[in-house]
């Protein structure tokens, strides 16, 4: 494996020869584990480690929760309630599960704006952004399918609103949406292909998280400074990094402790402060709930997909060139669909030499606005569709795709970036002073 | 057109039907200070044990506890009634169909509370958790976080929440009611005061039998809250130190490795 030069494992005894050339597994354990890291890096690079636990947390609370669960219309409330009431540690597994899908996003969306903040998706890391980006799709895939299976009524209507969508789509929409759904509307055939895609996608999921890994681990890891590691020699790579182990091991431990302590909290004391109290009703396609809201983790898309009606200048334009092709609720999924799109091209909208915001001036200023661009998008999906919030979501879209479309492309000319640090070595120095000249031992 | 077909339509629906908790800011949802409140708030026994006497004599009538299994009314964290008296409750107070028997018999522990929406009333099994008390302000959840979800706070808000006008819609006699969303329900006011006597010649004005019962409709809706926030308690816990020994593993191993010119940050 190409990457930043280090120890290897060396097999020393018969035995350990003996496997090393048949299966080199050690050796790639060994590699993996003791990965040179930057020796900067802040408490930002622990998202990693807590999306990692949480794809854990959710397979494996899922895989027992599945056991116990019947996915049938007329079954899948009940059984709920069977897990929450008579299977032993039921009502724990099930809040985990439910708070972990909440975890797992918040984390995401860290980790998504750290790598925004810090310039991780520039070259070389571009396959390890679009991986990324994809392992989000497929979370939010998974994310909208789990919330169908408990079959209340945020569960079924959300379906329906979601699956709508696709129906929006000209001249193939309606077939994909029977696809999706398994005939004319939300239905049994629905609940039974959205469990069995349901338990599919985490593994899908897990898959893609190793070829991010493995990506990341090529390049190395992006830093604060945005300044790679010297690859020049060994000796030269060991002044910028430390292994992985034990180093971030314990350190992105501590933070997962941390960040735990506060999860429990919330599962042992507020379980359903995130969700929606109407999911305790059981599905019934004959009253509509007041507001259909997605899961929190949505909103923000789901303000993006509202915004353009078809009061709005940008729709008209389309639907008139587009001879009506392209109506206001297509253009929205359009938005939805493109505001991720728009972000997983950042590796070739982003023009500047300097990867880490640290560095540029002005960069810093249009980060911190789309940071609170997002939080307001997040707070206005909840609300109703009228004004001003309808006003208010359309400026918040149109800052989210200038963000991407137009501002990224035009401060790497425009900005004049502060002087970066030569090295890693540097930065940490300037940080935490020289090591001891003698170690602890 | 996407928001026509979804939410404007949805939301002119339910104006028109009210029939779901929306939250509007019409309505009074009074914050009640109960036993089980915040994250060492328990259950309280008795207090579950009024609330089963006013459900079985009241609300039993029209509304079902279909989720509930009656062998639930012994658990440690509920009402905690004993076997016998779980027994002989059963069997006094309902009826069940028996597949093999092809008939009713008198209901035992191991079924459960009957279904009853004869008269259009909802199950009453998961109420405490399908209503939300408290919203906002402005969808920032700051309420729900202080006063909690508020689902035994709107059940005990509607029941006092009477205000003696009628209105008729459509054939259907509306009662005005100050917690209903909308402020119009159909419900005719279920309790007065002094509809049950307690043996221990507890308090039984509308004030506390609302209450009584709007926690034992907590217990239905989520019987392992004890439970829970016991497991929530010892995880926050063992965490917490945890991360404290975490916290000096890593201190102490990067300790030589930042040296002592340390600056902070």
């Amino acid at each position: 494996m190409a990457g930043i030069p280090h120890d290897h494992y060396e097999p020393k005894t018969g035995g350990e020869k003996w496997v090393h050339s048949r299966l080199p597994i050690v050796g790639l354990l060994y590699d993996t584990i003791m990965l040179p890291t930057p020796k900067n890096l802040n408490w930002m690079w622990i998202w990693g480690i807590i999306l990692t636990f949480c794809l854990a947390l959710q397979i494996v609370t899922g895989i027992i929760l599945a056991m116990h669960y019947t996915p049938h219309v007329d079954l899948a409330f009940a059984s709920v309630e069977h897990i929450m009431r008579n299977v032993n540690g039921g009502h724990m597994l099930r809040y985990l599960h439910m708070n972990g899908a909440s975890l797992f996003f918040i984390a995401v969306y860290a980790h998504i704006f750290r790598g925004l903040y810090y310039g991780s998706y520039k070259t070389p890391r571009e396959i390890t952004w679009i991986i990324g980006m994809l392992i989000f799709v497929l979370m939010m895939g998974a994310g909208f399918m789990g919330y169908v299976l408990p079959w209340g009524q945020m569960s079924f209507w959300g379906a329906t609103v979601i699956t709508g969508l696709f129906g929006a789509i000209p001249f193939i929409g309606e077939p994909i949406q029977t696809l999706l759904l398994g005939g004319p509307a939300v239905d049994n055939a629905t609940l039974n292909r959205f469990f069995s895609l349901h338990y599919l996608l985490p593994f899908v999921i897990a898959g893609l998280v190793i070829v991010h890994i493995w990506a990341f681990h090529t390049t190395g890891n992006n830093n604060p400074t945005g300044v790679e590691v010297r690859r020049t020699s060994k000796a030269d790579a060991e002044k910028d990094t430390l292994p992985f182990w034990p180093y971030f091991v314990i350190k992105d431990l501590f933070a997962l402790a941390v960040i735990l302590a506060v999860f429990f909290a919330v599962v042992g004391f507020m379980p359903n402060y995130l969700g929606h109290p109407d999911n305790y009703i059981e599905a019934n396609a004959l009253a509509t709930p007041a507001h259909i809201v997605p899961e929190w983790y949505f909103l923000p898309f789901y303000a993006i997909l509202r915004a353009f009606t078809s009061e709005v200048w940008i729709v008209i334009f389309f639907e008139f060139i587009t001879g009506g092709i392209i109506d206001a609720k297509f253009f929205g999924v359009l938005a939805m669909f493109g505001a991720i799109i728009v972000m997983a091209l950042a590796p070739w909208l982003d023009t500047s030499s300097v990867r880490s915001g640290r560095y540029r001036p002005m960069f810093k200023w249009w980060f911190w606005l789309l940071v609170v661009d997002f939080i307001v998008l997040t707070w206005l999906g909840a609300m109703p569709a009228e004004e001003p919030y309808a006003t208010f979501s359309l400026i918040a879209s149109a800052y989210w795709f200038g963000y991407f479309l137009v501002i990224l492309p035009l401060l790497g000319v425009i900005e004049k970036p502060l002087p970066q640090p030569a090295t890693i070595e540097e930065d940490f120095a300037a940080h935490y002073g020289k090591p001891d000249s003698t170690p602890a031992e | 057109m996407f928001k026509k077909l979804s939410i404007a339509a949805i939301a002119a629906l339910a104006l028109s039907s009210g029939a779901f908790a929306a939250g509007g800011g019409d309505q009074h949802i009074e914050n009640i200070d109960f036993s089980f409140d915040g994250p060492f708030g328990k259950f309280d026994q008795n207090q579950l044990q009024r609330g089963l006497q006013v459900y079985t004599e009241v609300c039993s009538a029209c509304h079902g506890l279909k989720y509930v299994p009656l062998r639930t009314l012994s658990d440690e964290g509920g009402p905690h009634l004993p076997e016998d008296q779980v027994r002989a409750y059963a069997a006094e107070n309902f009826e069940v169909y028996d597949e093999a028997l092809e008939d009713t018999r008198p209901a035992t522990p191991v079924d459960h509370f009957p279904e009853n929406n004869g008269a259009g009333a909802p199950d009453l099994s998961m109420m405490a958790k399908a209503r939300a008390g408290f919203h906002g302000p402005y969808g920032l959840g700051i309420n729900q976080f202080l006063f909690g979800m508020g689902g035994p706070d709107y059940i005990a808000s509607l029941l006092t929440g009477y205000t003696g006008e009628e209105k008729e819609e459509a054939g259907v006699t509306l009662y005005e009611n100050t917690a209903f969303p909308g402020g119009w329900i159909s419900m005719a006011p279920p309790l007065y005061g002094e509809d049950v006597d307690f043996n221990d010649g507890h308090a039984n004005d509308l004030e506390h039998i609302s209450e009584d019962v709007s926690a034992f409709l907590m217990w239905t809706a989520e019987p392992q809250m004890m439970a829970r926030k016991q497991a929530g308690f010892v995880s926050v816990f063992f965490l917490t130190i945890l991360s404290v020994l975490l916290y000096l593993t890593n201190k102490k191993i990067w300790a030589p490795i930042k040296g002592k010119g340390r600056r902070g940050s």
